[in-house]
């Protein structure tokens, strides 16, 4: 094959790509890394990272020195001995009026507040908004319009009622009263965005079920649930988030023996007799915000996944 | 598979007196329709004409407001998809993502409770039948465009059902794949000499596959017959200007006398009218539109004979086997078909002669053939 000609010709290719070469910019444009844009962007970044880093590295270092330590007031300054004892405390001996049992018992009552609201939530929102989605009945629209302006209407408004009608069924003050109270007030934006996810999906998905002779459930089951685990994760989060960090509801629709755990933590750091020990609010504080730290941490990517698919095709 | 006592062509789907309509907007409007047992049915019209939303009434898939739907004689206006006796095939494919394409096409036939060795009997016949064995265990997202419209092919052939649906099939499908998919699909229906009722938009795919064709306009059908007799002789204007690629030329002007002869004039030129085969007599001082097809103007050397007109090249345009020359006439561009070989310098004077037996002519007013 490579005969006079063809190998002429390679060359001259060659020689024409030198050519280029010494002539002029050619390829990929070289950057450097010190640009004032390089220096701009990471600059503002890890200020802004620093911002909100700063706070938690407060807490952690506070939580772990002794009192006499604290009092020195250099909060900024790592523990010089590093004690445990905060953490100890918070959980299993810090106060709450007449309970000294510490943070735990907010903590599984939290627990026994969550799971069963976020299962009953997520269960109920997400068959609704399937049959919102996808099988048209009469007074579809009407129900949903009424659901959304349910998201509106702000909680305040609604308290003093719901108290009555819990108090009215024998459950006020129970754990039972506040799931029943969690599970309603997740459902208009959980269904809501059940609604848009299964909108998304393709119509044709759901007609090709129907011709293969599927019912409401079976469609749901076989067909719409294995195909929204990204949406069911987003759903999760916004739930166990909400509801582990609501303080309003737990606050009035509990006792003190059934108080969550946000309840139980404002009633540490606030109490006004003895001494404030910075240390144990800092690790009380600390331990509360952990379900949903670890919980963002095990998710985060289903999370992100979730919204986009929602954003993109919504 | 097949009814056995049928008696030949006895009519398969029937519609009686069809509306639909959402709200206060109007689909579908006193359709009627029976389709042959055994037929290739084609509904053809332009997006928005109401095909789709005919052929989801007949799925079960759409509540019509009024009339009635039969499949094989049995009233199934009230019926669920599932008991109509019908398989359909989607634009997008709607295969189970999270399922294998044996699972894919098992599913039915899972939910109906058929017995597993039927269920395997019946997904190794269709996969046969497309030649998808090796895919079975994939999954969707695993298989090419034309893979995926042959499983959902096969989910509607496993379904054994006397009438098949096709919405749009092969719209998603590049040029290639969809004149391969579109033979195999004659081929099925050659083979199984089932109902078929296909919609599409592209007349290509109508006049190759069609035994008739429906061609839709605005929820009402405008011509069900033969792809030649819609080609050839267009019931009215709206058929006639669909159905071709490039359009017909229209000529819009009136019918006079000279001579004792009816010709058509328009912008002080006259055409022949000798050999159009009129269904009621011309009456001179009627408006009329004259339709001819680009491949019925005759060029210079093919003109054999008749009358002839002088006309000036604008544009050409070279298709390979054909050359299509844009001509400017009486006032008028038309379009005109030569052999690709054939080629015209922009300006150059041609002669035309037109095949007045293969046009068509149409009243001005309501556009109807003549």
């Amino acid at each position: 094959m490579a005969d006079i000609s063809t190998l002429n010709t390679t060359v001259a290719g060659f020689d024409a790509v030198s050519s280029r070469l010494a002539s002029g910019p050619s390829g990929r444009k070289p950057r450097r890394m010190l640009s004032t844009r390089n220096i701009v962007l990471y600059g503002t970044l890890t200020v802004a990272a620093l911002y909100y880093l700063l706070p938690l590295y407060v807490m952690v270092v506070t939580s772990l020195k002794g009192m006499p330590e604290v009092r020195l007031g250099n909060i900024f300054s790592p523990p010089l001995e590093i004690t445990f004892e905060p953490w100890v405390k918070a959980w299993a001996q810090a106060c709450t009026g007449l309970n000294c049992d510490g943070l735990s018992r907010g903590f599984w009552n939290s627990v026994r507040i969550l799971v069963p609201s976020v299962v009953v939530s997520i269960a109920v929102a997400s068959v609704s908004g399937y049959a919102l989605a996808n099988w048209r009945f009469k007074g579809a629209e009407l129900f949903f319009s009424i659901l959304i302006i349910g998201a509106f209407i702000p909680y305040q408004v609604m308290i003093y009622p719901i108290v009555i009608v819990l108090r009215e069924l024998g459950i006020y003050g129970t754990l039972t009263g506040l799931v029943i109270v969690h599970t309603i007030f997740g459902m208009p934006i959980l269904t809501l965005l059940f609604r848009n996810y299964f909108a998304s999906l393709p119509v044709e998905l759901f007609k090709a079920a129907r011709i293969d002779g599927a019912g409401f459930w079976q469609i749901y089951f076989r067909i719409m649930l294995p195909m929204s685990l990204p949406i069911f994760v987003v759903a999760m989060i916004l739930q166990v988030t909400g509801i582990w960090n609501d303080f309003l509801f737990g606050v009035v629709f509990t006792r003190p023996d059934t108080y969550p755990m946000t309840v139980q933590l404002n009633n540490i750091v606030n109490s006004v007799q003895g001494v404030k020990e910075y240390n144990v609010n800092m690790a009380a504080t600390l331990l509360t915000g952990a379900v949903p730290l670890i919980v963002y941490f095990l998710s985060g990517r289903l999370f992100v996944r979730g919204i986009a698919a929602g954003a993109v095709k919504g | 598979m097949h009814n056995i006592v049928s008696i030949g062509k006895q009519s398969s789907v029937s519609i009686r007196d069809l509306s639909l309509s959402f709200g206060s907007v109007t689909v579908l409007e006193n359709l009627n329709l029976d389709i042959r047992d055994g037929e290739f049915l084609v509904l053809l019209g332009s997006s928005g004409c109401g095909k789709s939303t005919l052929l989801n009434c007949i799925a079960g898939l759409l509540e019509p407001t009024e009339g009635q739907i039969f499949i094989k004689d049995r009233n199934v206006t009230w019926e669920e998809p599932k008991d109509r006796g019908i398989g359909m095939v989607f634009q997008s494919y709607a295969l189970y993502p999270q399922m294998t394409v044996e699972k894919n096409l098992s599913f039915g036939l899972q939910v109906a409770k058929v017995p597993k060795d039927e269920i395997d009997r019946r997904v190794a016949r269709a996969a046969g039948i497309l030649q998808i064995e090796p895919l079975l265990k994939r999954k969707p997202a695993e298989l090419s465009g034309g893979q995926r419209q042959r499983v959902a092919i096969g989910r509607a052939l496993v379904r054994d059902v006397d009438v098949f649906l096709f919405d749009e099939p092969l719209s998603n499908l590049d040029a290639k794949l969809r004149s391969e998919l579109r033979v195999e699909i004659k081929r099925l229906h050659q083979s199984l000499e089932n109902t078929m009722i296909y919609v599409t938009h592209d007349q290509i795919e109508a006049l190759t596959l069609a035994d008739r064709i429906a061609i839709m306009k605005s929820g009402v059908i405008q011509q069900l017959d033969d792809p030649v007799i819609i080609y050839n002789r267009p019931k009215n204007r709206f058929v006639a200007g669909f159905i071709g690629s490039p359009s017909m030329n229209f000529l819009t002007g009136e019918l006079v006398e000279e001579g004792g002869r009816v010709l058509f004039r328009t912008n002080n030129v006259s055409f022949s009218l000798d050999g159009y085969d009129a269904s009621e007599p011309l009456r001179a001082g009627r408006k009329v539109i004259l339709g001819v097809r680009p491949e019925h103007i005759k060029v210079d050397g093919d003109i054999q004979g008749g009358e002839v007109h002088e006309a000036v090249v604008d544009i050409e345009e070279p298709m390979g086997a054909d050359n299509l020359l844009w001509l400017k006439h009486a006032g008028h561009t038309m379009s005109v078909r030569i052999g690709g070989a054939r080629r015209y310098a922009v300006g150059t004077k041609v002669r035309l002669a037109f095949d007045m037996t293969m046009a068509s002519l149409f009243d001005a007013e309501t556009e109807d053939r003549i």
